[in-house]
């Protein structure tokens, strides 16, 4: 390495880096370069346990994030919901996060009612799903969950009563829920459904979270939570399972998170080759300075 | 006086402890929680209202960046004001037509659906997207091998880096393929698995333990009146 170079590098405007990494993410979306992924066992875990359960399973979906995760969350949010749909599940829409009220109606409207709203078994609104929107409290709404939905709240995010609404009648608490799946994008999330649902209530948890929460997750698995699926690594796995169960989910039109794969993918090897020069420059310039 | 909120915090607190092993109180429990969600409430309000102290004091001393907190007074002024009145909200049901505010206040379409979507939305998105710039260049310039301890760093973070692409396969290019049709080895993947499953979930453990020892120490400290830190002021 000559010794221009060196100070060349070593005086780096940190704007080229910006630009690096605005080519490295801009251009696999632009050339629509998407990522399939091996699926990892808590991934695959948590497919095969909903694929498991008898169709009509109770299924409480909580959907705690809001647009800052919402990139990383949203993919897996409506995996888990089309997987539930495909297996004719009833799915409780629920939140602890006053801001994830769109994320609810986004999910319901682009999966379940664009894609199995018609049809010979078309879903039905408190037949087959039911949004029960925001509680709040944080983990107290879960207690009240847990103990009794309708003290809680008494109806469902569009004022109807929640005793009307055939899918609610034998469902008392989140006890009678067959699985609970928290997408979770901070607190309350998926630590604090662990803490007062799932582990006092003995009410099978699966969670999806961002790549920066699954330290903080991996210890509850597989005791507490029986999957994980974690970042848009996770969601990508849960997509090519879907896709190659389902192959009418195959395509990468309704794979959000296989197609986000391949801007990732170029960015972390953007990020390992700017570790690698960097510390090549550090080594050079003790090489120069004569420290050993 | 101060004694009474210190007897309703003992109180409430030993009741949603004593509840989780004595079923038959479980129904004083649920009033608690009850009371809680109303109180949070309340306190919601007060704080909407300290915020506006708050920043209507700064304006009016022209304190540095008062014009901050100028945004910051409309833009909860505006968002409170659109989603109480539903501003550009339909009726949904053919049976309240006639209601004009029986839709619901973050309808598709809505003043407070639009301030979501366009500006909220947007705003928070871009700036958790700022990370990967920042992040590439700390990378480059700080995360540098200046000794041991910066190595043994250095060098767990690549290969978990690597680990987590789909680039781990590649470890496996050379490597004979299992005859039963599994998944061939691949170092990298499994070096990764070990990391996290060793390392990263112990020491997260000792964390979770650690917290929660301190946890039920100042809960217990709380509940019998010698930390009275939450009240605010001198206490």
């Amino acid at each position: 390495m000559s010794t221009t170079l060196l100070d060349r590098l070593n005086s780096l405007d940190r704007r080229w880096i910006f630009l690096a990494m605005a080519f490295a993410v801009a251009l696999p979306i632009l050339l629509e370069i998407g990522s399939d992924e091996t699926p990892s066992l808590p991934t695959k875990r948590l497919f095969d346990r909903i694929e498991e359960l008898p169709a009509g399973s109770r299924i409480l979906m909580a959907v705690d994030y809001d647009p800052n995760s919402a990139a990383e969350l949203t993919p897996m949010s409506l995996a888990f919901t089309r997987h539930c749909c495909l297996r004719r599940h009833k799915v409780y829409f629920v939140t602890l996060w006053g801001t994830a009220l769109p994320m609810i109606d986004m999910t319901i409207k682009e999966v379940v009612q664009a894609e199995f709203g018609s049809g010979e078994r078309p879903f039905v609104y408190g037949e087959d799903y039911v949004n029960l929107g925001y509680l709040p409290g944080e983990t107290v709404a879960i207690n009240q969950l847990s103990s009794d939905i309708r003290k809680a709240r008494s109806q469902d995010v569009q004022g109807t009563s929640l005793d009307s609404l055939p899918m609610m009648k034998d469902v008392v608490s989140a006890r009678d829920m067959q699985l609970i799946i928290n997408a979770s994008g901070g607190f309350p999330g998926a630590k604090e459904w662990v803490q007062y649902a799932s582990t006092p209530h003995k009410i099978p948890l699966a969670a999806g979270c961002t790549g920066v929460q699954s330290t903080q997750m991996f210890p509850y698995y597989p005791d507490q939570l029986v999957g994980l699926v974690t970042g848009i690594r996770g969601a990508n796995e849960y997509e090519s399972m879907l896709g190659a169960k389902y192959p009418q989910y195959a395509v990468m039109s309704k794979r959000p998170a296989s197609r986000r794969g391949g801007p990732q993918r170029w960015a972390h090897r953007l990020m390992i080759g700017l570790i690698v020069l960097g510390n090549g420059i550090h080594l050079a310039n003790r090489y120069r300075r004569g420290t050993p | 006086m101060k004694h009474i909120p210190v007897l309703i915090a003992s109180l409430v607190g030993f009741l949603m402890v004593f509840a989780y092993f004595v079923p038959p109180l479980l129904s004083w429990r649920q009033t608690a929680e009850e009371w809680f969600t109303i109180v949070a409430t309340i306190a919601m309000l007060l704080g909407g209202a300290n915020l506006c102290v708050h920043h209507l004091q700064k304006i009016s001393d022209h304190e540095a960046g008062w014009g901050f907190s100028a945004v910051t007074l409309a833009a909860f002024v505006i968002t409170v004001g659109v989603g109480l009145f539903k501003l550009g909200v339909v009726p949904e049901s053919a049976k309240h037509l006639d209601h004009a505010w029986s839709g619901q206040f973050q309808q598709e379409g809505g003043g407070f659906w639009w301030i979501y979507q366009y500006l909220f939305s947007p705003v928070v998105s871009t700036m958790f997207a700022l990370l990967a710039f920042y992040v590439a260049s700390a990378a480059f310039r700080a995360f540098r091998a200046k000794n041991l301890e910066a190595m043994l760093l250095l060098v767990t973070a690549l290969i978990v880096l690597i680990g987590q692409t789909k680039d781990r396969e590649i470890t496996s290019l050379f490597l004979p393929t299992p005859a039963d049709g599994s998944l061939p080895w691949m170092p990298i993947a499994d070096l990764t698995e070990f990391i996290r499953k060793t390392f990263v979930t112990a020491g997260q453990r000792a964390i979770m333990i650690g917290v929660a020892l301190g946890v039920v120490a100042t809960s217990l400290r709380i509940l019998l009146g010698q930390d009275r830190s939450y009240l605010g002021g001198d206490e």
